[in-house]
């Protein structure tokens, strides 16, 4: 069982083996051990997230982005540290931030709401791979399991909206749900082009395909293709630019997040990095080669482009760096799209989704069925 | 406005909701409150309800002298205040009927059309971010401050200036202006085309603003928009070259109307374009007027003190929202009688409910930024 | 445009309008209670028939009795050698001892000229509005009404646009006395802070 559940109960068995601890409890410290781990990444993922955004929306509108807080003395200067501290701050004003709750909300709806959406992030968590052998678990519904839990959260949103008795609200609840629930659809279907081919859910073996192959992206132009509907369809399950119609700070204020504040807005923004950064790994797992290094993008078993001692550049560390790039690179494309495109109206969004990617996502899926009994 | 706008709600159907945009809300360009009637996304009707600026600017002006009126023209439309004292000081002195040394005319033009660049360029980015592009928005006010940097070289004041007065302009050019201003257009050039690369081919903002918010041309007159808004939708009626005032004549410029290009003639797209050339015409005109500035004293033709004669005057300006008009009463002592202001973003507005019926409340905001309104004249 | 093109224009619509209103006066009086608008019959009786268009030297503009202005509006509109097809402004004033005028300007966008029509009238008049005529007159008469208090007739939709809807009052009167309390909240009369 190559998940780190597993190895970190027979690890802790064999460390406590002569304390005469039970061995239920044993597997409880197993779990939640995992589970510290990821609430980590999820609070660091959007502390340097939300920096990165800063620092390059900034770049791209010619200012500076966060200059002044500094961490332990050290400011930076105007260069990309200044400011480090910046989104520190933000954190712990958001934590000591009063929690407003609307006399005519629904109070328990709207206390209840943000756990969802953070919940929906957290558990996700547990098939998303960092590296080779580092997942919570590796199960063999690995990416059913993803995409069905990172959808979890649509619930929360439309909770948040409802609860929150304001128009605004759930006009963005709305919006979202008609959104996410859409997008849900090309997003499934193009990674089943990756279950097609590998013949797998599991997150190991479709890597272990490409690792064997190539990178799945360029599989075939459809799996190209594929991607592209991926991502962008993964961009607009993460509410963002140009598909964040449930937010639309210019229409709807701050849509579903309106009636917010303090920490249960915290667990909105941490959601969303989150959600950010699973579709960024998903994408680069399944379509970017995962935590195999850029030189075994392809694997031609009869030319040897590639020395063999490149292929050092692998292995479990390494992997680990590999697919952070990969997945970060992501992140900047999207932040990339958030700062440069305009946003598009409700229908537009249906259309591309409905009339646009569902019909090219089904002639992919037909496409490589094909081109899979032909090569 | 008030309060009893928010019990009425006899006529409502069943299925709509009414949604309250504003008055604080970030898209309506300042205090505008905007009850939309919606059937799901679409908007069925929409009532704008202003006044949360209004300050009863035609009193006061009831109680000033003539010179004491132009700060408070200044206050009006806070984005083109230059415009604004223009505007005022052309109908005081056709009031006085004076003649202005050329020179002070000169400076007003160029004056002017910085002032009409730095206003679009505010109506442009805020239009993108109406949209849902922010960068733009950081781009242009980035470059307008830099016109109002030379403003405040120019006269010590970056938003509201008092200027240009009555008979003439409170300080002559500083001898850097010239110079800073050739500067700026030089760069400014070249900044123009990266906005065009950012915004204007863009595929998702042209899919949300061409063919959205279309003011057919005989409509538009009907409703009274003017300036920008109107040029939009092809009617060439810009008062710079319809009805001249100042020295307009003197230069050569084309009044860009608006085509169709991307979808309708009319649209919001076809609104914002004809803004983005009229930055570019704006610039030809500065540089024509920098190139064959006369010298002179600019306080020369200015009266000791304004008492005009009995009577009264309607006087129209081409401001960078469109048709300012000033109706001034004169009873032969140095106060106004009555002074009326026709704003255009106020008449600009009212075409709103006309237009945005049936559209999305996404097409609001971009109607609405389309338009290019400010709050500060509308209220007054 | 010249002053004298723009005379010569308004000469023709002194001859004109007179002409147009006689015969359709009688009409439109039914055609316009029809259409739900009070015509005070008895109030316009009263003005001698050259009376009801004037040249005003003064101001180059024409005035207008109240009584047949929107037919003089409708074919100031109307008529082809006019086509004054876009209002630019109305402008209210106070003329002191209850009577209060009204100031339309208009401009022909095919024709290039442009008129000033002058109404002058009692404060307790119903003016025709010319809301049907130009649609632009819709928010300029209720800022009218709302700012100088001058009742309309026929107005589609009037409210005030300016103030609160529970204002008291008419600001721009000459003989405004602001209110000493809005809604429980005292007004500051003491100016000494600003002037």
């Amino acid at each position: 069982m190559s998940s780190v559940v597993g190895s970190l109960n027979e690890l802790l068995v064999s460390l406590f083996s002569d304390i005469s601890l039970d061995v239920s409890f044993l597997f409880l410290l197993a779990v939640i051990i995992p589970g510290v781990v990821i609430f980590l990444i999820m609070t660091v993922n959007a502390i340097v997230a939300v920096y990165m955004e800063r620092k390059v929306s900034a770049f791209m509108q010619d200012r500076l982005g966060p200059m002044e807080v500094g961490i332990f003395g050290f400011k930076g200067g105007k260069k990309f540290w200044g400011g480090i501290g910046q989104t520190i701050a933000d954190a712990i004003k958001l934590l000591v931030k009063e929690d407003i709750i609307p006399n005519d909300a629904d109070r328990f709806l709207m206390i209840l709401a943000p756990f969802i959406i953070f919940i929906g992030a957290f558990v996700t968590f547990i098939g998303v791979p960092f590296s080779e052998g580092l997942i919570i678990s590796d199960f063999n519904i690995g990416i059913l399991y993803v995409i069905a839990m990172s959808s979890v959260g649509v619930i929360g949103i439309i909770l948040a909206g409802w609860s929150s008795n304001n128009k605004w609200s759930l006009y963005g609840a709305m919006r979202a749900a008609a959104q996410i629930i859409s997008y849900e659809i090309p997003i499934g279907l193009s990674l089943i082009l990756v279950v097609i081919v590998v013949g797998s859910l599991e997150m190991s073996e479709i890597v272990k395909w490409q690792a064997d192959n190539r990178w799945f992206i360029i599989h075939s132009p459809f799996a190209m293709l594929g991607f592209f509907i991926f991502f962008i369809s993964g961009v607009a399950e993460t509410n963002r630019v140009p598909f964040d119609i449930p937010e639309a700070e210019s229409e709807l204020v701050a849509g579903w997040m309106t009636e917010y504040s303090g920490f249960r807005w915290a667990l909105f923004f941490l959601s969303e990095y989150t959600n950010m950064l699973i579709v960024c790994i998903i994408a680069s797992v399944v379509f970017l080669g995962g935590w195999l290094s850029p030189f075994k993008i392809i694997n031609l078993p009869y030319v040897d482009i590639i020395p063999d001692s490149f292929f050092i550049l692998d292995g479990f560390y390494l992997g680990l760096f590999w697919l952070l790039i990969k997945a970060i690179f992501l992140i900047f494309v999207m932040m990339w799209f958030r700062w440069t495109f305009p946003r598009l109206r409700v229908d537009q969004l249906m259309y591309l989704c409905w009339k646009v990617f569902i019909p090219f996502a089904l002639g992919n899926l037909v496409f490589i069925c094909i081109w899979e009994l032909l090569f | 406005m008030g309060i009893d706008n928010l019990q009425d709600n006899s006529s409502i159907k069943a299925d709509e909701m009414v949604l309250n945009m504003g008055p604080q809300h970030p898209s309506t360009h300042g205090v505008l409150r905007l009850k939309i009637h919606t059937d799901g996304e679409i908007v069925s009707k929409i009532d704008p309800i202003m006044g949360y600026l209004h300050r009863c600017f035609e009193k006061h002006c009831e109680n000033l002298s003539y010179e004491q009126v132009v700060p408070f023209v200044d206050r009006c439309d806070y984005l083109a205040s230059m415009h604004m004292d223009h505007a005022y000081s052309l109908a005081v002195e056709k009031l006085l009927d004076i003649e202005l040394p050329e020179r002070v005319e000169y400076i007003r033009v160029i004056i002017a059309e910085l002032q009409r660049i730095a206003s679009h360029l505010v109506a442009i980015g805020t239009f993108g971010l109406d949209v849902g592009a922010i960068t733009p928005f950081t781009w242009t006010i980035s470059d307008r401050e830099r016109v109002i940097d030379l403003f405040e070289a120019l006269c010590g004041a970056r938003l509201l200036y008092n200027y240009i007065w009555p008979g003439g302009v409170s300080h002559d050019l500083s001898p850097k202006f010239i110079d800073r201003t050739i500067e700026f257009l030089d760069y400014f050039d070249k900044k123009y085309d990266e906005y065009n690369e950012l915004l204007t081919g863009n595929p998702i903002f042209i899919e949300r603003t061409a063919d959205v918010g279309i003011i057919p041309a005989d409509v538009g007159v009907d409703y009274g928009v003017t300036g920008p808004s109107l040029r939009g939708s092809g009617v060439d009626y810009d008062l710079r070259k319809t009805d001249p005032y100042s020295i307009y004549e003197k230069f050569e410029f084309e009044v860009p109307v608006g085509k169709g290009e991307m979808g309708t003639v009319g649209d919001c797209w076809d609104r914002y374009w004809v803004r983005m050339l009229e930055m570019k015409e704006s610039m030809k005109i500065v540089r024509q007027a920098i190139a064959s500035i006369p010298d002179g004293d600019v306080h020369a033709a200015m009266p000791k003190r304004i008492r005009p004669k009995k009577g009264s005057v309607y006087s129209r300006y081409e401001s960078a929202r469109g048709d300012v008009g000033f109706y001034i009463i004169s009873n032969g002592k140095n106060v106004p009688v009555r002074l009326k202001m026709r704003s255009p973003a106020f008449c600009n507005l009212s075409i709103l409910s006309e237009v945005a019926e049936g559209w999305m409340i996404s097409d609001v905001c971009t109607i609405l930024g389309s338009l290019d309104i400010v709050l500060g004249e509308i209220d007054r | 445009m010249q002053p004298d093109d723009i005379l010569k224009i308004l000469q023709q619509i002194e001859f004109s309008a007179p002409e147009v209103k006689d015969p359709t006066l009688e009409g439109s009086t039914e055609e316009a209670v029809a259409e739900g608008d009070i015509v005070e019959e008895s109030v316009s009786d009263k003005v001698e028939e050259s009376d009801r268009l004037l040249f005003d030297e003064d101001s180059q503009s024409i005035m207008v009795d109240y009584s047949i202005w929107l037919d003089v509006a409708k074919e100031l509109k109307g008529n082809k050698d006019l086509n004054f097809d876009y209002l630019m402004c109305i402008a209210s004033y106070d003329l002191g001892s209850d009577r209060l005028g009204l100031a339309y300007n208009l401009y022909s966008n095919h024709l290039k000229h442009s008129l000033e029509v002058k109404i002058e009238f009692e404060s307790s008049v119903e003016v025709p509005s010319v809301a049907s005529v130009w649609r632009t007159a819709d928010w300029h008469e209720r800022e009218a009404y709302d700012m100088m208090g001058t009742l309309f007739s026929g107005h589609p939709d009037m409210r005030r646009i300016l103030l609160a809807s529970d204002w008291e009052g008419h600001p721009l009167r000459k003989d405004y006395k602001e209110p000493d309390y809005y809604r429980g909240v005292p007004v500051p009369k003491d100016k000494t802070a600003w002037e």
